[in-house]
């Protein structure tokens, strides 16, 4: 039982931390019901050299006991490594453009994702979650994840008033959110949900990146902003707390017990070139 | 909220005053125009209580939504005109009445499961059993709304000495072994997806078929099967003491 934290949105989601749950009884719920857990990450250009950490990672702790098919999108085949996977648990490659800006790579994994889910993924998984590459796991990552529309809190803005959320401001942009509105500022490196779910937010996420290409606009943090817009009017039906979503940068405040999930520490200028 | 738990082992909300927001909750429901059913019994003397029932939930009860609110009852004559509200409907069934009331209660989970099977799912997505003997004095809104919702029964908040608690003994098929058991749930007031309830109501009724064939009863009769069954299925969200506090205590 957590008392120093929000546990519960305003709309009734749980938000997921450490000292919320009983691991043994989600499990006795959900591996009875044989589940398939999807995982994309795109790996462009040099971000495939994250892929062998990543994945080694998460053979240690991601949904461990059940099946797992990992997407890894990307333009450079012959780069990813060979990774040993426990039985139940495939890995699949997903080949894709490689798009001039590190922004529009960015940008485009939303249709990437959609298309994906209709020609593929939605024969093969129930739930689907879409992982940032240059990440790795540090602890368990397992079924209180589960949801029907899942996003995680930002780990730089968890503990900030919603004025300083950076939030597209410029009216022009889809991704626009007036002054005084909402809820949480999620991380676009983490968000997930039923297969059916993660098709439709992800196809309006691409609609509104496409109206803001039209008007020749970017919003602030790309589809971070989006993403953020989309789940403000359509809110998830579960939070994971910025231990699912950690930026090891930052030094740990007492309310995360436990880091699962988090940024490898890397050179921008030099990977993203 | 920090003096009451609002959150089970397993992530479903707890309910109480104060940890939800109603409008945006309303937002949310209103983009998928559901429809939800309230199923009640009203037989032999319960006639009585269906004005006030009727009244309270007319105006407390999912206000603003559209709810078809379904009457069991032995005694249809003796509804007067009840005035509904623009978007809810009333539905009068006729049933047999039986000689004893835990009879009558325990073929009401028979009776919803059948209805539910042959009219329910085509007209509600939710559904809510909620007894009669009931009034509202407060809004109940749509924070209830979710795939398979119980009530913590007030009982379980009092310090009375005879305490409701689960069936033990182990030849009635509602028995909880000793150590287990997150909650004490009331009949009262549960509900949830069509589906859900569908699957709740013939699993409670098939044990009570089971103990009579067996010649045992179980101590709070329906409740006790209610509440195996909500052990082995846990709900998706949990309503507080709030939503139903038995007069009594």
């Amino acid at each position: 039982r957590r008392q120093d934290v929000l546990t519960v949105t305003p709309w009734l989601a749980p938000i997921v931390w450490e000292g919320t749950f009983n691991s043994e009884i989600l499990d006795s719920a959900y591996r009875p019901l044989n589940l398939t857990i999807g995982v994309t990450a795109f790996a462009i250009g040099k971000y495939t050299r994250f892929v062998g950490h990543f994945l080694e990672s998460a053979e240690k702790h991601f949904m461990k006991g059940y099946r797992v098919n990992y997407y890894i999108f990307t333009d450079n085949p012959e780069t990813i490594p060979n990774v040993q996977l426990q039985p139940g648990r495939r890995f699949v490659i997903v080949p894709i453009k490689k798009y001039p800006s590190w922004q529009e790579i960015s940008m485009r994994r939303m249709e990437a994702i959609n298309k994906h889910i209709a020609e593929t993924s939605h024969r093969e998984v129930d739930y689907l979650f879409c992982l940032d590459i240059d990440m790795v796991f540090y602890n368990a990552w397992g079924p209180e994840t589960l949801g029907d529309i899942v996003a995680a809190i930002h780990p730089g803005y968890f503990n900030v008033p919603r004025s300083q959320f950076p939030y597209e401001r410029r009216r022009s942009s889809a991704a626009y959110i007036p002054d005084g509105e909402g809820d949480f500022y999620y991380g676009g490196a983490v968000f997930g949900g039923l297969v059916k779910k993660v098709y439709e937010f992800t196809k309006t996420c691409h609609m509104t990146i496409l109206m803001d290409k039209a008007n020749g606009i970017m919003a602030a943090w790309q589809e971070e902003s989006h993403l953020n817009r989309h789940f403000l009017s359509r809110k998830p039906s579960k939070v994971l707390s910025p231990e699912y979503l950690w930026d090891d940068r930052k030094p740990k405040p007492p309310e995360i017990h436990l880091i699962r999930f988090s940024t490898v520490d890397k050179n921008y200028k030099e990977v993203r070139d | 909220r920090r003096d009451v738990l609002v959150l089970t082992p397993w992530l479903a909300p707890i309910v109480w005053e104060g940890t939800f927001s109603r409008d945006i909750l309303n937002a949310q429901y209103m983009q998928k125009n559901l429809v939800t059913g309230v199923v009640t019994f009203a037989v032999k003397k319960y006639w009585f209580f269906i004005e006030g029932f009727m009244s309270s939930a007319n105006k407390y009860f999912l206000a603003g939504h559209q709810v078809n609110f379904y009457l069991f009852t032995d005694n249809p004559e003796q509804i007067s005109h009840l005035q509904m509200a623009p978007e809810n409907h009333l539905f009068v069934i006729t049933v047999q009445n039986h000689s004893q009331w835990q009879d009558i209660s325990m073929s009401c989970m028979d009776i919803i499961s059948r209805y539910i099977r042959s009219q329910f799912q085509y007209e509600v997505h939710y559904l809510y059993s909620i007894d009669i003997d009931v009034q509202l004095f407060e809004h109940i809104g749509v924070e209830i709304i979710d795939t398979l919702m119980g009530t913590i029964s007030s009982w379980q908040y009092t310090a009375r000495r005879e305490s409701k608690s689960y069936e033990t003994r182990t030849e009635s098929q509602a028995a909880i072994p000793k150590e287990e058991g997150d909650f004490y749930y009331t009949a009262s007031f549960y509900g949830g997806s069509v589906a859900e309830v569908y699957k709740l109501t013939r699993a409670c009724f098939k044990g009570v078929m089971e103990d009579r064939e067996n010649d045992i009863e179980a101590r709070w009769h329906d409740e006790s099967h209610l509440n195996k069954y909500l052990l082995y299925h846990k709900p998706t969200r949990l309503l507080s003491p709030e939503y139903y506090w038995d007069e009594e205590l």
